[in-house]
């Protein structure tokens, strides 16, 4: 009980991270970002080659990780979305654009990275003993990690000039142009802000997990997840989407056998959106 | 909205005009093309696919025609295939009954389904339906006895030879000719595109047209928005489960991973390279891609690669598909006339 606890929380704080991100795409540009799951699959790679093939340090590798993302993520916005704004016709298209960049991440990844599951080396070594449960060290420092990002973001985007320019274009975007704001600047770096925060989701779990060039679909559904159960569009919603999702996982592994987890979540999510099709904290829609 | 505009060019004012169109197109697929390709089996091969594809597709743009975003066709062409692989390994059920048995029972999951997940729109329906695509491969992998699990159902029978007071109408389908399985193909592509095409201009195709257009004012004017929207959708997945029936046949197996996330969103690709706005959009985004990719040998190692980036250069420069080239030239060349 106390092993599923702790696994739920290491889950939990990294999920948040995957969601924080879409949930920003999402809000200030009204996009969703079908490529979430493969950005934080290009982030994992990224720490597989700096720092498990070329031994630098791992932090160093978590600096690469955003280097890399925020580069992707500023070039989709500048090329892709910001084009297809001025001549989409209907809404469809630029969730399309959005499947489009995914299997373009997807594949690309597949003919550079090749099909094998890779891992890295432990960054700590040791474990902890809460009661009966155990925490690998490496699993406390990828959490610590995590809620320090996660913090963080809270902040710099609470606090911040750009941060309080993203919150506003959220809100509305045409009088945040006339207020002065540079609307695609503002744009560009919070589409790569939440490319950094899939790459670091990636770069952290992969120590953990692993990763391979296919699980991108499998994050962006996690991700999808996430974002109904809290509410499209929130802050907190993500969080809660996060917490309820890891939890979910976490007690699903432990009890249930493989791949019945998620079949419980995805018929619990349809009986969910039946009730609540707008999210725990979304708002109200049609 | 814009978009409304560019529904009704392909359905308003069609009649002597497609009706030839459509005439050229049943005489292509049923005569030219056997008389031409009969002798070589590969180029068969893949205009059945294409056809079948298309087929699938189609119902995809059914539900566009309603303003939803499907990606979970593949889910239920993974149903009706295993519909079909059941009923017919297991209680000998003969094919030309599992096909339209594996459209309803796939209509049927696809409304019970669909009654709850319709109510979400854009972003949110696109979201939930690729999660089902997942859900349903899950279920197929978790299905113990009955779909059993990732060894999947093989040895399919093909489709069994359909007499009549004991005079053969159509022979049995042997695994050596590829043609009747292609003119089984164009027959349901035909009866699809015709299907399509009668609904969208009778009284339904509109409501669904007002349904994308605004549905708080349809349910303003007295339509029963929850209920024509299931319809939508349940004949989108009817469609899906009819080409997964066929390939469960055709290929004699089904697996877990036969439809996955990639098929949903190919399907769809189909719907958009093709163009929205018509009713052949689908069939010829279909068609286009596999001739396509099976002529050019050398790069199909990088094919979904190059259908991520047709896709964004689609949706950059050409964002009511192909067809509307067609149009645009077409419209060109009235004004020149009059």
């Amino acid at each position: 009980m106390e092993q599923m606890l702790v696994n739920g929380v290491v889950l939990a704080v990294n999920y948040a991270l995957i969601a924080l991100g879409i949930t920003l795409i999402f809000s200030i540009m009204n996009i969703l970002n079908f490529a979430h799951g493969q950005m934080f699959m290009v982030g994992g790679f990224v720490v597989y080659y700096v720092y498990g093939v070329y031994h630098l340090n791992y932090f160093v590798s978590l600096v690469a990780v955003v280097v890399v993302l925020g580069i992707i993520g500023y070039c989709f916005e500048t090329f892709f979305f910001r084009r297809i704004r001025k001549v989409a016709t209907r809404e469809e298209n630029s969730m399309l654009l959005a499947v489009g960049t995914a299997l373009l991440l997807e594949n690309l990844a597949l003919s550079i990275f090749g099909e094998k599951q890779r891992g890295v080396p432990p960054v700590v070594t040791g474990v902890f003993r809460f009661g009966s449960a155990f925490l690998p060290a490496s699993r406390l420092l990828v959490m610590l990690l995590a809620l320090v990002l996660i913090v963080g973001l809270l902040l710099f985007v609470q606090y911040t000039k750009i941060g309080r320019a993203m919150r506003a274009l959220a809100q509305d975007r045409e009088l945040t142009h006339l207020m002065g704001v540079n609307v695609n600047r503002v744009s560009a770096f919070g589409f790569a802000l939440g490319a950094a925060l899939a790459g670091l989701a990636g770069g952290l779990l992969i120590t953990v997990f692993g990763v391979n060039s296919g699980v991108g679909n499998v994050y962006s559904i996690k991700a999808f997840i996430m974002i109904m159960i809290g509410g499209a569009g929130v802050v907190p919603g993500a969080i809660l989407g996060a917490i309820v999702l890891g939890f979910a996982e976490a007690i699903g592994y432990a009890l249930l056998p493989g791949s019945v987890t998620y079949l419980l979540i995805f018929i619990g999510l349809i009986i969910f959106l039946l009730l609540r099709p707008q999210g725990l904290l979304g708002k109200p829609w049609g | 909205m814009n978009g409304s505009g560019g529904a009704a060019p392909g359905n308003d004012c069609l009649p002597a005009g497609l009706k030839l169109r459509f005439a050229a197109l049943v005489m292509i697929l049923l005569v030219v093309i056997p008389i031409v390709l009969g002798r070589s089996p590969y180029y068969i091969t893949v205009l059945t696919n294409a056809a079948v594809l298309a087929f699938i597709s189609l119902g995809v743009w059914v539900t566009f025609s309603i303003g939803r975003m499907n990606l979970a066709q593949g889910a239920f062409a993974l149903v009706g295939g295993y519909v079909t692989a059941i009923l017919s390994t297991r209680y000998g059920v003969s094919f030309w009954l599992c096909l339209p048995l594996s459209g309803l029972a796939s209509a049927v999951l696809g409304a019970l389904v669909g009654w709850p997940v319709l109510r979400l729109k854009g972003v949110y329906f696109a979201m939930i339906t690729l999660s089902l695509t997942e859900a349903i491969r899950l279920l197929a992998l978790n299905g113990g006895v009955v779909t059993k699990g990732a060894t999947g159902i093989v040895n399919i029978p093909r489709p069994g030879a359909i007499g009549l007071f004991g005079l053969t109408i159509l022979p049995e389908f042997n695994g050596a000719d590829p043609l009747p399985f292609y003119f089984l193909a164009s027959a349901l592509l035909l009866l699809g595109i015709v299907g399509v095409w009668r609904l969208s201009t009778s009284r339904l195709g509109w409501v669904f047209r007002s349904l994308r257009q605004n549905e708080d004012l349809a349910t303003s004017i007295g339509i029963n928005v929850a209920k024509y929207r299931v319809i939508a959708f349940a004949i989108c997945c009817f469609m899906g489960g009819i080409g997964g029936a066929f390939f469960a046949a055709y290929h004699q197996n089904i697996y877990p991973a036969t439809y996955t996330i990639a098929d949903s969103v190919n399907f769809m690709l189909y719907c958009f390279l093709g163009g929205l706005g018509y009713i052949l959009g689908p069939v010829v985004g279909a068609f286009l891609l596999i001739i396509a990719f099976e002529l050019l040998h050398a790069v199909q190692d990088y094919q979904t690669l190059i259908y991520g980036i047709l896709m964004i250069a689609c949706m950059l420069w050409l964002p009511n598909g192909i067809l509307s080239l067609a149009a645009r030239r077409d419209a060109k060349q009235r004004a020149r006339g009059s």
